[in-house]
């Protein structure tokens, strides 16, 4: 199914729709291992935690090569610094894909969308394949896109809370209305989350916590791998209403068919 | 109205009072609640709560993996001036002691620098006495300019300053601040203070929020533990905490925890912390404020760090000398004696042992702030 049904963002096809982060892990020297249980193609590192003068010390020693590295700006408060993060990332060859978080709440971490679309604006103009993370709003997703956006992303429920789809009724209003990948990024905690966000259309999803927090990583980034093929299999399936009451699977006036 | 005049209406004293009759179900209502307020901080304080450490630790652990992972950062400080016009009662370094003094070159603190460097340490915690007229603004910023190549973040621990001096600092390339209230009880610190140029409270109160307001990434804050009775003083820095990440949501917040060791001076700090304090202190802090930072220094023995950890520790200082010169020269007295004395490597080592990992940079100045080299 994967090879039949590809993801293209910014130019590129992808085959996995399962996006992870790279952080919070206990020892980063697992890293390949869950990339590879996890069967992603593009991984996400926060640029401050990569030291710019050794980047060989950094989290990328562990990212194997032929992945496509996300880095995020993580950090930035404003657009002026995600937009300095940016370029520095691109400094220090870490490619022209980034992730734009701008959050100025750390009690809540919830991103900042009229300071992400500007700096969305700024960065595409540069050649940035810009992906933004924001909180699920439609009116601020057409400006992303109109923007350039490769993709949005908006959030789930607020990071590293394993509260699932809080915003699903918004989430299915993006899906349904954007011609750009909504990739659901934040809040999913369990297999189950990410595959009821690919059921309800996401192109993907991104999540970090879930996998890294876990007690065994790599077995938890397989089941993350199978709930996210799962879901997207049954998205493109089509699945039948839901209801209140029960429906005879065999019905009584099938004769007069 | 300022911090300063909230902090004076604070009445922690009523708050602390009235959880003194908690019962253990008040506790458990202060450790289900989703944001705990000051109350339920003071709450977690209390007796009842004492008997209460395991659940608390548990909780605490799980909202510590939440917000930052296995990650813990490292760092270590530098001092390079140890001139001060103080006479604080509790620190070796004041003007009323004969000791020898030192105040670093350009070149001093490049060869402090460099063996720090060697170490693989990135961030650093700069440090001075309170001596304006001879640790200026002008020779931090010289330090600065000295360091921002070698050092992905700096920290200053140094006096308080006007809004626009911590302007120059940010714009120099400090991207954090340090700095301790010492005692938040009024009274007590003009009696640990008289005489010195640190003898205004409220000058030194609000000068976080200074440092916000000028651009700071991240800012400690804490009470010398040993110096007040240790609840008020944890309650009123969890106050000072709330108004900052309030005011300031973007800023990184964090508490330090610093615990009084034998000095110079012989002096013994009169309300003396036990480690089933300090643990409750340091669970209340972080069930309070799950994504505040929490700093453990080397003032602790390396066995009870390691033990506290899992609690909520997200940075900790290693390879430390607390001596002005102490890495590359002639080293002055130290400020206070350590108790953990591991190496950057041996901190490293026991960490990934313990299954966290150690972080040698977790932010870089270059990244925002003021420096557009």
């Amino acid at each position: 199914m994967v090879t039949d049904d590809p993801l293209i963002i910014g130019g590129i096809t992808v085959r996995s729709r399962l996006i992870t982060g790279s952080g919070k892990y206990r020892d980063d020297r697992i890293i390949p291992d869950v990339l590879e249980a996890a069967g992603c193609d593009i991984i996400t590192v926060a640029l401050r935690r990569i030291d710019l003068d050794r980047p060989q010390d950094s989290i990328l020693n562990h990212v194997p090569k032929g992945k496509v590295l996300l880095p995020n700006t993580s950090g930035a408060r404003t657009a002026a610094e995600a937009v300095r993060i940016a370029r520095l990332s691109r400094e220090a060859g870490c490619g022209n894909w980034i992730k734009i978080e701008v959050i100025n709440d750390s009690k809540y971490l919830l991103p900042d969308n009229a300071e992400t679309i500007a700096a969305t604006d700024v960065l595409v103009r540069e050649g940035f394949v810009v992906l933004p993370y924001m909180s699920p709003d439609l009116y601020a997703a057409r400006r992303l896109v109109d923007a350039g956006a490769a993709a949005v992303m908006p959030l789930g429920a607020p990071i590293g809370t394993n509260r699932g789809l809080q915003t699903r009724a918004l989430l299915e209003i993006m899906v349904g209305e954007l011609k750009v990948p909504v990739i659901v990024d934040a809040g999913i905690g369990r297999p189950s989350h990410a595959a009821q966000a690919m059921e309800l259309g996401a192109a993907a999803v991104l999540l970090n916590t879930a996998i890294a927090s876990s007690e065994d990583p790599v077995a938890m980034a397989r089941a993350f791998k199978l709930a996210v093929e799962a879901g997207r299999l049954a998205y493109l399936a089509g699945m039948g209403p839901e209801s209140m009451t029960a429906r005879a699977s065999s019905p009584l006036t099938g004769f007069l068919e | 109205m300022g911090l300063y005049d909230v902090i004076r209406r604070f009445d922690a004293a009523a708050l602390l009072g009235a959880a003194q009759n908690a019962q253990p179900r008040d506790v458990e209502a202060a450790l289900d609640r989703e944001r705990p307020t000051l109350r339920d901080f003071a709450v977690l304080l209390s007796d009842a709560a004492a008997g209460l450490l395991e659940p608390m630790a548990q909780k605490a652990r799980l909202l510590t993996r939440s917000h930052f992972g296995s990650a813990v950062v490292l760092f270590t400080p530098l001092y390079i001036s140890n001139y001060c016009d103080s006479v604080c009662a509790y620190c070796s370094f004041g003007r009323n002691h004969r000791i020898e003094r030192m105040h670093l070159s350009p070149e001093q603190i490049a060869a402090e620098a460099q063996r720090i460097s060697e170490t693989g340490m990135r961030h650093i915690l700069v440090l001075t006495g309170e001596a304006r007229k001879i640790a200026t603004i002008d020779y931090l910023r010289e330090a600065m300019a000295v360091l921002r190549d070698r050092f992905c973040s700096i920290a200053i621990e140094v006096y308080p300053m006007t809004r626009d001096e911590y302007g120059v600092m940010v714009e120099s390339s400090v991207d954090s601040l340090t700095i301790y209230q010492e005692v938040y009880d009024e009274q007590a610190y003009h009696r640990y203070h008289a005489g010195g140029p640190k003898d205004n409270y409220a000058f030194r109160i609000e000068a976080p929020e200074r440092a916000c307001d000028a651009g700071m990434h991240a800012v400690t804050i804490g009470s010398l533990l040993g110096l007040g009775s240790w609840r008020s003083e944890a309650l009123a820095t969890a106050a000072h905490l709330d108004y900052l990440r309030t005011k300031y949501p973007g800023v990184e917040m964090a508490v330090s925890l610093p615990r009084m060791r034998p000095l110079a001076g012989d002096f013994t700090p009169p309300y003396p912390v036990g480690d089933r304090q300090f643990v409750q202190m340091l669970l209340a802090f972080r069930l309070f404020a799950p994504e505040v930072g929490i700093t453990l220094s080397t003032r602790e023995q390396a066995e009870f760090r390691d033990a506290v950890l899992p609690l909520g520790v997200t940075k900790v200082s290693a390879g430390v000398s607390t001596a002005v010169g102490g890495r590359s020269g002639k080293a002055s007295t130290t400020q206070f004696e350590i108790a953990d004395t591991r190496s950057v490597e041996e901190m490293k080592d026991s960490l990934l042992r313990l299954g966290y990992q150690p972080v040698m940079h977790d932010w870089s100045h270059r990244l925002t702030g003021g420096f557009h080299g």
